[in-house]
């Protein structure tokens, strides 16, 4: 049964100190849901006033929040998870709503995530410490931590609710006070996380500021009180984000996208058993999230020896993909987040198709009768080369790329052959035959003999121009805090320099 | 008569007017990667340092437009057209300026032929 639409507010505001702050200027714009096209509610148009407030808040929340203890911290990470897991069937809901992805990917991944992130850096800051070293018999130094102070985080809209979870709970673990601006098309499922948690979380920790980037991003980041920029999105927005930073001289993590190599040795046809099914389904997730995701395996790369009896088990699972109601379970695949995402796409198959490429599934929009409005795409297979245009630059949507490779040699260098190192996966029966890949390829993870898993605690960040920094991982903690040495002399002698 | 790398629509032109309005001298740069990505990236000309190795496509309403060098060895078979949409919610995350009017820029692309390539090669000698 699918779900029915719920109505929300007809408009939200900023949330500024822990209060509902409308924007200065009074003016709103239209957040429009992918899934039918129509209206879901009014979200401000912020100016820079309303970020300077927003970053005021945040440092005057940090006067206190930097002295929390990490019990304190803990606690706090750990309600805002059971806050979550109260209300995950609405904001799933929500999500779906906001985004256009399937629901049975927001009540079974995306929210779940979210819940279990808070929960993971809850845990890991109980569990660590700094270090102390005794240089000599009266000389101690010690590793302390501290926070920066306010940080903003600019978030995409793949993964509104996870993305916003990724950045803000280990900013806010490691004592942080938090700027966040959601990507203009997602936000409302930020502000119902915002509403679910607002009585937990105190006052000025998290604020949330609405608008386009380019209105207000800059003066974020630009920001003399924002001590660091993270920011998931593409390459030259990178790019100006860490010119800004270099203004202040502040550090700023990127996660700028992939186009990542899903390699299939002949070994996996080796027996017609579960594990073959999973690899049939680990190439079918290129259509997970609709394609939306930095880490898409949008390249499929295929032993020569198997091409044709897999492709053959391949196409068969990708015609079972049903696409028409987003909001009921039974859906496979969702909407794209917009029009405009979805004109790209379908420009994309157009080139696909001009460059030779044979379309071997979808290639086309997808009429949908439920939702005439909606922004729905085909899940599409070319086959090709890795020079096309279609293999080398990120669609963001359900198209997947597939060639084919005569040995391992072969198979690193074209999974190499990228501008990008975010996502790899690599699926064999033959143990040395995955340890050599997976260290020759040059990505920040890669996956073996599965895909699109994305636990806590196992780190996740680019190589090459797919980015700067780690997340998911406690290690994320350390980017956002100070080291501070305390180098402490028990000697009553002098140097004896002067 | 020459092969040009890139053009605008009358819509694009349209907009990129808009945006002069309001913000002074402009300048684009295709970005590449996650969301916002593959799509032309629109900033002021004073507010982004365009990276020294980027290739420069051409110039549409009198704005520079630049591509990767790495990117750009994908888009050399392709005659690019700056392009845009009206979305009426504004989109997306990135920093580029037409997003708060209501607009999103798209680079269209057309496959040169084999003979539009030869001349190409010929022209960039």
């Amino acid at each position: 049964m699918a779900y029915s639409r719920p109505t929300y507010k007809p408009r939200y505001e900023n949330f500024i100190g822990g209060e509902w702050v409308p924007p200065l200027s009074g003016e709103y714009f239209d957040n429009l849901s992918p899934v039918d096209g129509e209206l879901l509610t009014k979200i401000p148009r912020s100016s820079t006033a309303d970020v300077d407030a927003a970053v005021a808040a945040g440092v005057k929340a940090f006067e206190t929040y930097r002295h929390t203890t990490v019990i304190e911290r803990s606690n706090l990470l750990n309600k805002i998870a059971d806050k979550i897991e109260a209300n995950l069937e609405a904001l799933a809901i929500a999500e779906t709503l906001d985004n256009g992805k399937a629901v049975r990917e927001t009540l079974n991944a995306d929210v779940p995530l979210v819940i279990d992130h808070f929960r993971y850096f809850a845990s890991v800051i109980r569990a660590e410490a700094g270090t102390v070293a005794d240089l000599d018999e009266n000389t101690i130094s010690q590793e302390i931590h501290e926070p920066l102070g306010v940080v903003a985080q600019i978030i995409p809209w793949n993964f509104p609710l996870l993305m916003a979870a990724w950045k803000i709970a280990p900013a806010i673990a490691a004592g942080n006070c938090v700027v966040l601006k959601p990507a203009s098309a997602t936000p409302m499922s930020i502000l119902l996380l915002m509403e679910t948690i607002q009585d937990v979380l105190p006052k000025g920790v998290v604020n949330i500021i609405n608008g386009a980037g380019g209105k207000i991003g800059k003066h974020l980041a630009t920001h003399p009180d924002i001590k660091k920029v993270g920011f998931t999105g593409e390459t030259t927005t990178g790019q100006l984000i860490m010119q800004y930073a270099t203004e202040n001289i502040i550090p700023s993590t990127l996660e700028l996208g992939g186009k990542s190599p899903n390699v299939f040795f002949e070994s996996i046809m080796a027996k017609d058993d579960e594990f073959f099914d999973k690899a049939i389904e680990g190439l079918v997730l290129f259509a997970f999230n609709s394609g939306e995701v930095c880490t898409c395996p949008s390249r499929a790369l295929i032993q020569e020896s198997i091409y044709e009896p897999f492709m053959k088990r391949v196409l068969e699972r990708v015609k079972a993909i049903t696409q028409e109601n987003p909001l009921d379970p039974a859906t496979k695949m969702g909407a794209q987040a917009s029009v405009n995402q979805k004109e790209k796409i379908l420009d994309y198959i157009k080139i696909g198709k001009a460059e030779g490429a044979e379309c071997l599934i979808g290639g086309e929009e997808y009429k949908n009768k439920t939702f005439p409005k909606g922004n729905y795409i085909q899940p599409t297979i070319f086959k090709g080369h890795n020079k096309m245009r279609i293999f080398q630059e990120e669609i963001f949507g359900p198209v997947l790329c597939v060639t084919t490779f005569k040995d391992e040699a072969e198979a690193l260098a074209i999974a190499n052959d990228t501008i990008y190192g975010l996502g790899s996966g690599v699926w064999s029966r033959d143990a040395h035959q995955l340890h050599s890949m997976s260290r020759g390829i040059e990505a920040g993870r890669v996956w073996v003999n599965c895909y699109h898993l994305y636990p806590s605690h196992a780190s996740f960040g680019g190589y090459k121009k797919s980015g700067i920094g780690r997340e998911t991982h406690m290690m994320m903690l350390n980017a956002y805090r100070h080291t501070k040495n305390i180098l402490t002399s028990y000697n009553k002698n002098k140097l004896g320099f002067f | 008569m020459s092969i040009q790398r890139l053009s605008a629509t009358p819509e694009a032109l349209a907009v990129i007017e808009t945006l002069k309005r309001e913000h002074g001298e402009l300048v684009f740069n295709q970005s590449g990667g996650c969301c916002d990505g593959t799509a032309p990236m629109c900033y002021e000309k004073k507010d982004f340092h365009v990276p020294s190795r980027n290739v420069k496509m051409g110039e549409v309403g009198g704005c520079e437009f630049f591509i990767d060098s790495d990117q750009f060895e994908y888009f050399r078979y392709s005659q690019i057209i700056l392009d845009v949409k009206e979305e009426k919610a504004a989109f997306g995350n990135s920093f580029s300026l037409e997003i708060d009017e209501g607009y999103q820029f798209i680079t269209r692309s057309r496959i040169f032929t084999d003979e539009e390539n030869r001349l190409l090669k010929e022209q960039e000698k």
